[in-house]
């Protein structure tokens, strides 16, 4: 028999949709401001292998001499991606769900198992609570990236009153390189997120809209580790 | 979203009650995506400001701008330093970036300038490089910043600006909120707060590397403020003003934050 299983708070989903908008204009103006001065590439043994970023790519998005607007969007919208990012931490501490977020002991050992079973390679996926170990290591790591972008962004808009954060990411230089290796660590993420969730399916999906997952509850006693797990081939 | 109605009606079976909460979920979602989407495109046409002293930014960047101006002026401090480094470390070939105010085909003599300092319309005097010289000189090798994102160690040394403004007595001056600076020419100009141009690094700086600034770094004397991106630094300077409020910028018209303190 079909049953509502609830999954997400109203606080998770709204900061997970109010982030992705704003995380998304903070790459594009980073992108505008990147360009002024777009110095990084990928270089072993004096051969460039790629270079941040080929003219295609700026003249595709239209990006070039646009460094005022980019700073001008970056320097509002960095208030609300802070912010944002300040009320989902706190609301994961005060209520507990970090419990269900952060990583185990064995929740290394445990992805591992999970990155097996995602590519098929491994037939069963170890058991979980909300998140797998992937998740927890995946959903922990982004948020610590959200701080980092926040106190690298720091030390380069303002080096000398943030003195510290400067010193603290390396240096002015090598805070910059930072906050930009940041920038394409969340296009990998975002990249991998959107392929896990095609494949979760529409169940998991629905449930970070409208925050809960129909579960056939004669399966199993609906407290159990019943399917919330995407991995299960269980069709909704 | 999970509110049922009045008791007296009927019990929903589990069909209804998922068809209704999707339905509900998706409407608020739908609602508030497009609500955002609107938003950013009134954001993202709005108008230019008009052009004033600053100009050529949306006209709620501007006040975003101006309004986290506010917040980061509160955080700054004569104790907050920039780093700096040894001799050493200086680069030899020092980046030149733009010649605004002072192309080579200008006529320029430098055996001939005098600082012009504007202490209110019609009470100037001026001051020779020799008597700047005379003055306490302070060298500095810090990490120059580029509002496009590049940055040298260089090395630069002259006078302070808080040791000019107490030698020729300026402290009534240095009470107004700005100073202004501008080229000969007057096409290249800044405005700087005066808590920033008071800072104990802020440079009138006559030489770069041990020697007399060339004249592609501003000869004969230039102002190097390391709590400024570079676009502050002006070169050349011709006069220096002061006043209540800001002076013209000339970034700040092209659609630059007015501050750009670092």
């Amino acid at each position: 028999m079909k049953a509502i299983k609830e999954k997400h708070s109203l606080a998770m989903r709204w900061c997970h949709w109010v982030n992705f908008p704003i995380l998304t204009i903070m790459i594009w103006s980073g992108m505008l401001i990147y360009w002024a001065n777009d110095e990084y590439s990928v270089t072993l043994f004096g051969h460039t292998f790629f270079r941040f970023f080929p003219d295609w790519f700026y003249n595709t998005l239209k990006i070039p001499h646009r460094l005022s607007e980019g700073m001008a969007f970056h320097f509002l919208f960095m208030w609300f991606f802070t912010l944002n990012g300040v009320i989902y931490i706190l609301y994961t501490l005060i209520s507990g769900e970090w419990r269900e977020l952060a990583p185990k002991k064995n929740s290394f050992k445990e992805a591992w198992l999970v990155l097996l079973h995602d590519l098929h390679i491994r037939k069963t996926a170890p058991p979980q609570n909300k998140y797998n170990a992937a998740q927890r290591i995946a959903y922990t790591t982004i948020i610590l990236m959200g701080i980092g972008s926040v106190i690298t962004g720091l030390a380069i808009y303002k080096p000398v009153q943030f003195y510290y954060l400067a010193w603290l990411c390396g240096g002015y230089h090598f805070a910059r390189v930072l906050h930009f290796a940041l920038t394409l660590g969340y296009v990998f993420f975002f990249v991998v997120h959107v392929v896990q969730v095609l494949l979760a399916g529409w169940n998991n999906f629905r449930s970070v809209i409208s925050g809960f997952e129909v579960v056939n509850e004669d399966v199993k006693p609906a407290t159990q580790t019943a399917n919330e797990n995407a991995h299960t081939k269980e069709k909704v | 979203m999970r509110t049922r109605k009045k008791k007296s009606e009927k019990e929903l079976t589990i069909e209804q009650k998922i068809n209704r909460r999707n339905f509900l979920s998706f409407a608020a979602f739908a609602v508030l995506a497009g609500g955002a989407y609107e938003g950013w495109r009134l954001l993202y046409k709005s108008p230019d400001e008009a052009a004033g002293i600053t100009a050529g930014a949306h006209k709620p960047l501007r006040r975003a701008l101006n309004k986290t101006e506010l917040v980061f002026r509160r955080l700054f401090s004569n104790n907050h330093l920039v780093k700096t480094y040894p001799k050493s470390m200086a680069a030899k070939r020092v980046r030149v970036n733009s010649d605004i105010g002072i192309e080579a085909e200008k006529k320029f003599d430098p055996a001939t300038w005098k600082l012009q300092v504007v202490k209110k319309p019609g009470d100037v005097f001026k001051v020779s490089l020799d008597e700047l010289k005379a003055l306490p000189k302070t060298e500095i090798i810090y990490d120059f910043k580029c509002v496009e994102g590049w940055d040298q160690i260089q090395h630069w040394a002259g006078v302070r600006f808080s040791d000019f403004m107490a030698h020729y007595k300026l402290d009534n001056l240095a009470k107004m909120q700005y100073v202004g600076m501008e080229t000969p020419d007057k096409a290249y100009y800044v405005g700087i707060d005066m808590a920033s141009a008071m800072h104990p690094q802020t440079l009138l700086a006559y030489e770069v590397n041990d020697q007399p600034l060339p004249l592609n770094h501003g000869a004969p004397l230039r102002l190097i403020i390391p709590v400024k991106y570079g676009i502050k630094n002006l070169k050349r300077i011709g006069t220096i003003s002061f006043s209540n409020s800001r002076p013209r910028d000339y970034w700040a018209e092209q659609g630059y934050d007015y501050y750009s303190g670092l």
